[in-house]
C-alpha cells in the first residue's frame, strides 16, 4: 500500500475516533465509531488480512453498532451537557498527553531499529481465508468450540439479565 | 513505504484516543464504544506484527486466528455488556456514571 494511502486511512480511523470521544450526541458518536472501524478495515487489508478485514466490517460495523444504535435509540439518551472546565485539571491532562505520546513515539519508532520493513510474502496457491481455516479448524479446533460455547452462554445470559424479575 | 513502526504509532494514538474517552465521558454507552476502540487498537497492532514475522513466504497466521478470537469474544461481550446497560437503565432511569455510585466508599 502506497505511504499515502496509508496516511490517509489512519488520519480517517484517528479522526473519526476523536469525533466519538468529542461528539456530544451519542448517535452522532455511534455513526463515527462505524467510519473509524471501516478506516480500521482498510488498514487490516493493507497488511494483507483480507478475512479480518471482512470480519471487521460484518461484525464490527455491522452487528455491533447496530445493537449500540438499537440500544441509544431505545433508551432515548439525550446529548450530554457540557460540564464546566476545570482549567488545573485540563493542563494536567494536556502534560500527560504530551509526556505519553513522547513515550509512545519512542518505544515504537525503537523497535526494529526504527524501520521495520515488511517482508515480501508469496500469496498461498489457496489463498488467505483457506490458510486462516484451514489453521483455525486443525490447530485451534478446541479453542473455536470453547468461544462457540462462550457465545451460547452469553446469549442466554442475555434472555436471562433481559426479563423484567431478576430472580 | 510503510514500515512495521508506522502500524504501531496508529494502533498506539488510537489506543490512546479509547483511553482518554474512558476517562473523560461520563455516558455508560460512549464508555463501552471507547473500549471498543481500545480492543481494536490490540488487534490492529497483533495483525501489524503477524505480517511482520514472514514464515515460508506466508504471514503467521497465528496471530490473525488470535484476532479472529477476540472479535468473537469481543462481540459476546458488547451483548451481554448492552443488557447489563438495559437493566441498569430500567432500575436507575440514567446511564451517567456519577449517579450509579452506590458501590462507592
Amino acid at each position: 500500500m502506497s505511504p499515502l494511502l496509508f496516511w490517509i486511512f489512519v488520519a480517517i480511523m484517528l479522526f473519526f475516533a476523536g469525533m466519538v470521544v468529542l461528539n456530544r450526541n451519542p448517535v452522532a458518536s455511534a455513526l463515527s465509531l462505524v467510519v473509524s472501524f471501516l478506516a480500521l478495515a482498510s488498514l487490516y487489508v493493507s497488511l494483507d488480512a483480507y478475512f479480518i478485514g471482512v470480519i471487521q466490517i460484518l461484525v464490527y460495523a455491522g452487528a455491533v453498532m447496530v445493537l449500540f444504535l438499537f440500544i441509544i435509540m431505545l433508551l432515548d439518551l439525550k446529548a450530554e451537557i457540557t460540564r464546566r472546565i476545570n482549567f488545573p485539571a485540563m493542563c494536567g491532562g494536556f502534560a500527560v498527553i504530551l509526556l505519553f505520546s513522547k513515550v509512545l513515539f519512542d518505544v515504537c519508532y525503537g523497535v526494529y531499529g526504527g524501520n521495520a520493513k515488511f517482508p515480501q510474502i508469496s500469496q498461498g496457491p489457496q489463498g488467505d481465508v483457506w490458510q486462516l481455516g484451514m489453521i483455525i479448524f486443525e490447530r485451534y479446533n478446541l479453542p473455536l468450540q470453547v468461544v462457540g460455547t462462550l457465545i451460547l452462554v452469553a446469549s442466554i445470559g442475555v434472555v436471562i439479565l433481559s426479563k423484567r424479575e431478576l430472580k | 513505504m510503510v514500515s512495521l513502526n508506522d502500524y504501531l504509532i496508529a494502533s498506539g494514538l488510537l489506543f490512546a484516543i479509547g483511553f482518554a474517552g474512558v476517562l473523560l465521558r461520563r455516558n455508560v454507552i460512549i464508555i463501552f464504544m471507547a473500549l471498543e476502540l481500545m480492543l481494536n487498537a490490540a488487534n490492529l497492532s497483533l495483525i501489524g506484527f503477524s505480517r511482520y514475522n514472514v514464515q515460508n513466504g506466508l504471514p503467521d497466521y497465528n496471530g490473525q486466528v488470535l484476532v479472529f478470537f477476540v472479535i468473537a469474544v469481543a462481540a459476546a461481550e458488547v451483548t451481554v455488556g448492552l443488557a447489563i446497560i438495559v437493566a441498569l437503565f430500567r432500575a436507575r432511569q440514567t446511564t451517567h456514571v456519577e449517579d450509579i455510585n452506590t458501590l462507592k466508599f
